[in-house]
């Protein structure tokens, strides 16, 4: 049987007057990465924004449908956003390090959810940077302070602090847009190895990269869902016209 | 230029540059089976030397596509436009290599008195010509069903080759000193049921390239 960490049925956003999502219908699996494609402006980035509630804080939203995780509503009002929010965990296009040490930044979140021992979080960041892949670049600079980082480093760190808090999903929003290749390849293999743990899901304007990573692929336009397949059936053979059209490069 | 300007050019010198091989086989074929009617030791000799040029065709189109696939990373219908070039070429290039085949045993044939009048080869030749100009039009038109009908008349093709070989096998029971030459027809024979093959092969490229899955004959 089919593993599916969310369960999203007809899903409506609106900002203010204008629908920016229409009745979105994805069933995202689990321990795979999914890409979201499509033009600038057709509502991946505010669907991703969607499965933590990030859209929330934005004033004059409406959202109707239903986002399940794990079978759950997270946009019932029982849910709890602090702890949606652990465990789905964000990283966005730009690194976002807070203006502290390295070894601060990982510990922020486990702090906030109470963990004071010195010894366990010791051991939170050790395991995060290893499994962000930049703990031999920074082992022995943890208490310097993350902004002298390179951008590749940077966006690393930030997701190692993503996974601070054991998340059990990672959103990332465009994680390589602002890095150079080699930077973008450490954080494609990267992306590669956390699907072990985690469940992934990506908006991503390269459309190499979603080939190159993604186990499937969703093509956005207009605010729906065009497509949604195997990244391989997306690339070899895209069942809509427009899709095609899209990813051949005859518009957007 | 933008990125989809720059590979519509190079999809389009593809295009051509297949179209031309494709068209410059024919010929050979056509050649190939004059010389062998008439034992026309000169007109073989030209289509054995022609088939540098079909190598040199196939190296060039298949490093265009290279460059292609390294430059512009096509996907979808674009990809599969390329990775079917890039199978149909080989096919075209074999085709030539047989028509060379044929030709050389023409030469070794070219002294003696046929042991019987040719009938079927040049119908089975024709027959296979027929099939490659088929088989480039539905390139062209990118006519799927123009491209089944090809992979239907391969069995024309194989039914020659069979009546064919048990004339042959009938001769050289009856006249065992005919063995020798009985056996280059064979082969010839044998060569243009290759040559069926292969056209066939490039019709399959074609339906792969517009359906995007490959073509089962035995459906």
């Amino acid at each position: 049987m089919e593993n599916y960490k969310f369960k999203v049925s007809d899903l409506d956003l609106y900002y203010g007057e204008f629908q920016a999502l229409n009745k979105i219908n994805m069933s995202i699996k689990s321990h795979q990465i999914t890409a979201f494609i499509g033009p600038s402006g057709c509502g991946k980035s505010t669907f991703i924004k969607t499965l933590n509630r990030m859209n929330d804080l934005i004033p004059g939203v409406t959202i109707n449908g239903e986002v399940l995780l794990d079978g759950e509503d997270i946009y019932a009002s029982r849910q709890d956003i602090i702890t949606l929010r652990k465990r789905v965990g964000m990283v966005f296009q730009k690194p976002n390090p807070f203006p502290m040490s390295i070894y601060d930044n990982i510990t922020y979140g486990p702090r906030t959810h109470g963990v004071k021992q010195r010894s366990k979080l010791d051991e939170i960041v050790e395991r995060s940077l290893r499994q962000a892949a930049i703990w031999d670049e920074v082992k022995d600079r943890l208490k310097k302070n993350a902004l002298g980082l390179s951008g590749g480093q940077q966006q690393r760190l930030c997701i190692a602090r993503a996974l601070a808090v054991e998340p059990e999903v990672l959103l990332m929003d465009e994680p390589t847009s602002a890095l150079d290749p080699i930077s973008t390849m450490k954080i494609e293999e990267l992306a590669g190895e956390l699907k072990k743990d985690y469940t992934i899901i990506m908006v991503t304007h390269n459309m190499q990269q979603a080939g190159r990573i993604s186990d499937n692929t969703a093509f956005f336009l207009n605010g729906e869902v065009i497509e949604f397949d195997e990244t391989v059936n997306i690339f070899n053979h895209p069942k809509d016209e427009r899709t095609e059209n899209y990813i051949t490069g005859r518009f957007g | 230029m933008s990125y989809r300007t720059a590979l519509d050019n190079d999809l389009r010198t593809l295009h051509v540059q297949i179209i031309k091989m494709g068209t410059l086989i024919e010929k050979s074929i056509d050649d190939t089976i004059q010389a062998l009617i008439n034992q026309d030791v000169e007109m073989a000799k030209q289509v054995i030397e022609g088939d540098d040029r079909f190598d040199d065709m196939e190296r060039l189109i298949e490093s265009n596509c290279v460059s292609v696939i390294a430059r512009q990373q096509p996907v979808a219908s674009d990809l599969r436009k390329i990775t079917s070039i890039l199978k149909i070429v080989t096919d075209l290039e074999r085709i030539a290599d047989h028509c060379s085949d044929v030709s050389k045993l023409t030469l070794h044939l070219a002294k003696e008195e046929y042991v019987k009048p040719l009938i079927d080869i040049p119908k089975m030749s024709k027959q296979v010509k027929e099939m490659l100009k088929l088989t480039i039009d539905c390139y062209i038109d990118l006519d799927v069903d123009k491209g089944k009908r090809i992979c239907k008349e391969d069995d024309i093709v194989d039914n020659y080759y069979k009546s064919i070989r048990e004339e042959l096998e009938m001769i050289m029971k009856e006249r065992p000193g005919t063995v020798r030459q009985c056996i280059d027809f064979l082969l010839i024979a044998k060569y243009l049921e290759r040559m069926a093959d292969h056209i066939t092969n490039v019709a399959e490229w074609v339906i792969y390239s517009v359906e995007g899955e490959r073509y089962d004959r035995t459906e």
